[in-house]
């Protein structure tokens, strides 16, 4: 088994002709590394019509129609989180409403708003009462604002978590990008913050920080938009823990943290 | 058969690795099946003469038969070329300049001086374009990467010219490929470390447009895991053939000084 909780795909309204080829490789290349499923997300048009970053509504609406469809295609293998911008409070809950009662599994925040914003609040009382996690999308450290996104880091992410200690929260990509041992600092010790593992980034040392920060209980395998450094990891990690271990962050920590079948099928 | 053109031995001074010895590297390669390794001084990088790091590496990789040194060499300083013409009688597989960290322009005189003289003495150049990504860089670690338009000049200055490109991605690879005449682009290897694998697909991509002649195995451990070459090899299109051209076949065919010359 194994789950990656960071995935994308793309539909026919991105701005990429390739958004075929990318979905199918997406699919095809898990196959080949074992990956029983993508826990993915799709950011609105991806820039066609509204900012990958600062989604609109309709655009929203229809990436979230688009991810439920994959879902239904292909359900042994693909699960949904609902993206949602917090700046439109009641479009962002009716659609969590609409789409995880429609079996989607977790809420999709990428950085329209910062993590510690009150806007944010009533997204994770919504994402607590379903008992699913938000996946935040997260700048390691940063130092200044990005263009093309209001990104929040670790401690924004932290300071959201600890006012919202019934929900559980995914930092993503610890190797996405910017200081990761600011990250790993800041969410020592927050116990509903899980760290995913994914990125294009393969720094030697990170994985034993990582592990040094949150223990291999907190953390959850994923790839974004870089399969290779997700299999490399992964297969560090085997050199690094015993099978076990490897077990938890491959899928059961995920299947927990989801509340998926399988976590249940492992309990009984 | 595995080569990795691009390892390091010693500290750097930026973040903390956890193990950055001879024998750190040669236990990896063990786990790996990398057969062989050339070797760069990581510290001496960042040091204000980075050829006083060229005797210890000499002496440490002398005493590992599956591991090649690739001195430094910085042209900026005084005598430099008699340090070049000392390696040139050793056994090493290039040598490495890394302007920008030395202050120097990459496209400045200095290092076409450098450029021709490595061409003279038939010995390859290696360059990387980063050693970290550049989003999470230390505050004081502020040398610019190397630049496309650095490369294509190199390539242009002198025709015998062999040189080998570590920590380049799909765009700065596809920029020189393309901005430079065949013959150009036939003297510099590109190391995998950094080209992303699916579903991007940047490898599979650069292999039918580039060309696997031009692509050789690098790591960059241990700053970066040495698993994700490998991975992105293992996750290649199983219609690639010849998968052995890029981990030693590209690099014994074309970069005669492999092991240096054992």
């Amino acid at each position: 088994m194994l789950i990656d909780v960071h995935a994308h795909f793309y539909h026919d309204r991105t701005p990429r002709q390739d958004w075929r080829e990318r979905n199918q490789s997406r699919l095809a290349a898990g196959e080949r590394m074992g990956i029983t499923l993508h826990i993915a997300s799709i950011l609105g048009s991806w820039g066609a019509t509204s900012p990958t970053y600062f989604p609109s509504p309709v655009d929203l609406d229809y990436a979230n129609r688009w991810m439920l469809e994959l879902q239904r295609a292909n359900p042994d293998r693909i699960v949904g989180y609902v993206a949602v911008n917090p700046n439109f409070q009641e479009h962002a809950l009716e659609q969590i409403e609409r789409y995880l009662g429609e079996g989607m599994v977790g809420i999709k925040l990428a950085a329209s708003r910062r993590a510690d914003d009150a806007l944010l609040d009533s997204l994770c009382r919504a994402a607590a009462h379903h008992h699913v996690p938000v996946l935040q999308h997260v700048w390691q450290h940063r130092g200044r604002d990005w263009p093309g996104q209001e990104a929040s880091d670790a401690v924004e992410l932290v300071t959201l978590a600890q006012r919202h200690p019934d929900a559980n929260f995914i930092l993503a990509h610890i190797a996405g990008g910017g200081d990761w041992l600011h990250s790993l600092r800041a969410v020592r010790g927050v116990d509903n913050v899980h760290v995913d593992l994914s990125g294009s980034g393969v720094d030697g040392g990170m994985l034993e920080a990582c592990l040094d920060a949150v223990g291999v209980e907190r953390l959850v395998w994923g790839a974004d938009i870089t399969l290779d450094t997700g299999l490399a990891k992964l297969r560090y990690l085997e050199h690094l823990l015993d099978s076990d271990d490897v077990t938890r962050i491959r899928w059961k920590n995920a299947a927990v943290l989801f509340g998926l079948p399988t976590a249940r099928d492992t309990a009984s | 058969m595995i080569v990795d053109v691009n390892t390091f031995v010693g500290p750097y001074p930026f973040r903390r690795v956890p193990d950055y010895t001879l024998r750190h590297l040669t236990e990896s390669m063990t786990r790996l099946g990398i057969d062989q390794a050339w070797v760069s001084h990581l510290p001496s990088v960042f040091w204000r003469d980075p050829m006083e790091g060229n005797d210890w590496l000499l002496q440490a990789t002398g005493e590992v038969a599956t591991v090649a040194p690739v001195p430094a060499i910085h042209p900026g300083l005084p005598r430099w070329e008699a340090e070049l013409d000392r390696l040139a009688q050793l056994p090493i597989s290039a040598v490495r300049c890394d302007a920008s960290f030395y202050g120097l322009d990459p496209t400045g005189q200095e290092v076409h001086d450098l450029v021709r003289a490595c061409a003279g003495h038939d010995i390859p150049l290696l360059a990387a374009v980063r050693l970290e990504d550049g989003r999470q860089r230390h505050p004081h670690d502020r040398a610019p990467e190397l630049t496309a338009a650095a490369v294509r000049s190199w390539l242009r200055v002198d025709a015998g010219l062999r040189l080998v490109v570590t920590h380049a991605d799909r765009a700065f690879i596809e920029e020189v490929h393309f901005g430079s005449t065949p013959s150009e682009a036939a003297r510099v290897w590109w190391d995998v470390s950094w080209v992303w694998g699916p579903p991007e697909d940047h490898l599979q991509l650069l292999l039918e447009t580039v060309g696997i002649d031009r692509f050789v195995f690098g790591t960059g451990q241990p700053m970066r895991l040495p698993e994700a070459a490998v991975a992105k090899l293992d996750l290649l299109d199983p219609s690639v053939e010849d998968r052995d051209r890029i981990t030693a076949g590209n690099v014994y065919a074309h970069l005669g000084r492999t092991m240096g010359g054992r």
